[in-house]
């Protein structure tokens, strides 16, 4: 390590006084960190697209371009749309079943101090406990339909909301709740008005992280054993051979995970405004 | 004093509860395997369950499967640790290159890398190679990502009156950037080991050669249903034990 520069030197653009294209250049770029963003990810692709076209052999891995191009021969193969309805069907159920089975139990364990105390260990040991041990068991209880997908994403998405709808219910400062009660709140009123609100910042980022979960469940589940899913497509184009087909699966359902992301997060971000107003 | 005492009650009041929820699960468990119509294929009773994680654990037969796992989590954590910690170091000297860099990350983080399993099946094979490249990769982004945190945004103060007072960049780096990242750190690295973990024993269940996650399939393929049970067993307790000792680390790292 040559040089640690102090934490503000490249903090600010600083004027510069050269008028040469280049430091006009990296003067914008300074500006704007966006674009240099993309310059990475443009960096990343080009990489990717020399290192496929010249180096690696054409079996395992076919350049960007070519994948792009042919994501409507993905899209032609016999099943693919109905195995990505069926894997959004899949993750959408496990998704709501999350909510509504960690909303339950989180609130009646975090609402409770005696339930909290009891139950609280629990739940956390079971959140911390690795659940793709117990994936065959699953397939074997459930089928190796969508079953056993859904289940396997809800026990993946409901912990991260338990943990966090009890979390954001134990915050709420007792002096808000006394307040509420001694100004005549009724138990529907103080839930309404006073935890209600408490909970939905925690609950937003739990939805995130159970929307993270329940795709982590389903995915592992579709490609652990699928009759009609998109694991079997990825498995059959991985025995194909077929680089180009599988990258192009990958990246669609990849675009998929980051849409779903961000749209969780888009409301986490609407529905926390309260708090700083 | 009284509300000491109604908290110690409840404290052990809460402990019962926890024991006494263990029990009934157990024994619901045995009732519907003895007494009701549940089929031993699917559920098989707790005390030939037993049988078999002793016999498991008496005969060595697991010491096989539970090196490659470890080997394979070792080469995975030891990847993500080094390439994540300097990565994030590098990242973190400039807030112009966390601006551009760390948004990447967390998107990519938000991706769920199991996907590509298929991809790295393709590239190396079906045996550990392929497992440590997953791992290295999952556990890369919460390292890194923390590693950022933690250095990039340590209060300026310190380090602008660390400068004045003559400190020299081995100085400024060990006594006040790295005190002040390593908590951080540290929380990113358990994270990792968790991640990197879920990550190997995932992906020997879905396509591996060796370890545990392929003995469990193994069992389960055969349906000798009580020798898997053992097996998930054993898993469960071995990955409780090891998160119970990167946490006591971590806590220990912190004081």
């Amino acid at each position: 390590m040559a040089h640690v520069p102090a934490i503000e030197e490249a903090a600010a653009p600083r004027v510069m006084a050269g008028r040469s294209p280049w430091r006009r250049l990296q003067r914008f770029l300074l500006a704007w960190p966006g674009l240099a963003r993309l310059g990475v990810i443009a960096l990343l692709f080009g990489v990717w697209e020399i290192a496929a076209r010249f180096y690696v052999d054409k079996m395992f891995l076919s350049p960007p371009s070519s994948v792009f191009t042919s994501l409507h021969t993905v899209f032609m193969t016999p099943g693919v749309p109905a195995a990505l309805r069926i894997t959004f069907f899949e993750l959408s159920v496990a998704f709501v079943l999350s909510i509504a089975i960690g909303l339950t139990v989180g609130l009646s364990v975090g609402l409770n101090r005696f339930a909290h105390r009891s139950f609280m260990p629990i739940i956390l040991l079971l959140y911390g406990t690795p659940q793709v041990t117990i994936l065959p068991l699953f397939i074997l209880y459930f089928g190796i339909g969508p079953a056993s997908k859904i289940a396997f994403g809800v026990t993946h998405g409901m912990f991260p909301i338990m943990v966090t709808v009890i979390a954001g219910v134990q915050n709420i400062k007792p002096i808000l709740l006394t307040s509420a009660k001694s100004m005549g709140a009724s138990r529907w009123h103080i839930f309404r008005w006073v935890i209600f609100p408490h909970m939905i910042p925690s609950f937003f980022s739990g939805m995130r992280l159970a929307m993270t979960g329940a795709l982590l469940g389903v995915l592992l589940a579709e490609l652990y054993v699928s009759t009609a899913g998109i694991g079997y497509f990825t498995t059959l184009f991985t025995q194909n051979f077929d680089p180009t087909k599988l990258l192009g699966l990958i990246s669609m359902l990849a675009a998929m995970a980051i849409a779903l992301n961000e749209l969780v997060r888009r409301a986490e971000v609407r529905f926390s405004r309260w708090r700083s107003a | 004093m009284s509300g000491q005492a109604d908290r110690d009650r409840g404290r052990w009041a809460g402990r019962a509860v926890q024991a006494l929820f263990l029990i009934a699960l157990i024994s619901l468990w045995a009732l519907a395997t003895s007494w009701g119509h549940v089929s031993p294929i699917l559920l098989p009773d707790p005390l030939a369950v037993l049988h078999e994680l002793i016999d498991v654990l008496k005969s060595g037969e697991f010491v096989g499967d539970l090196r490659v796992t470890l080997t394979e989590l070792a080469a995975a954590f030891a990847i993500s640790m080094t390439t994540g910690t300097i990565v994030g170091y590098l990242v973190s000297r400039s807030p112009y290159a966390i601006k551009v860099f760390e948004p990447l990350m967390a998107g990519a983080y938000s991706i769920p890398i199991i996907l590509f399993l298929p991809l790295y099946v393709l590239f190396f094979g079906l045996g550990p190679p392929s497992k440590i490249a997953l791992g290295a990769t999952i556990s890369f982004f919460p390292i890194a990502l923390n590693t950022i945190a933690g250095f990039g945004y340590i209060d300026k103060i310190l380090t602008v009156s660390a400068r004045s007072m003559g400190a020299s960049n081995y100085q400024l780096f060990r006594w006040v950037l790295l005190p002040a990242a390593f908590p951080v750190i540290l929380t990113g690295l358990r994270m990792g080991f968790t991640v990197a973990l879920l990550a190997i024993l995932g992906s020997e269940t879905i396509a591996s050669l060796a370890g545990l996650g392929h003995r469990i399939v193994h069992l389960a393929e055969s349906m000798d249903m009580a020798r898997m049970f053992a097996y998930i067993t054993f898993v469960v307790l071995i990955a409780a034990f090891l998160n119970a000792a990167v946490s006591r680390l971590e806590a220990r790292g912190k004081r």
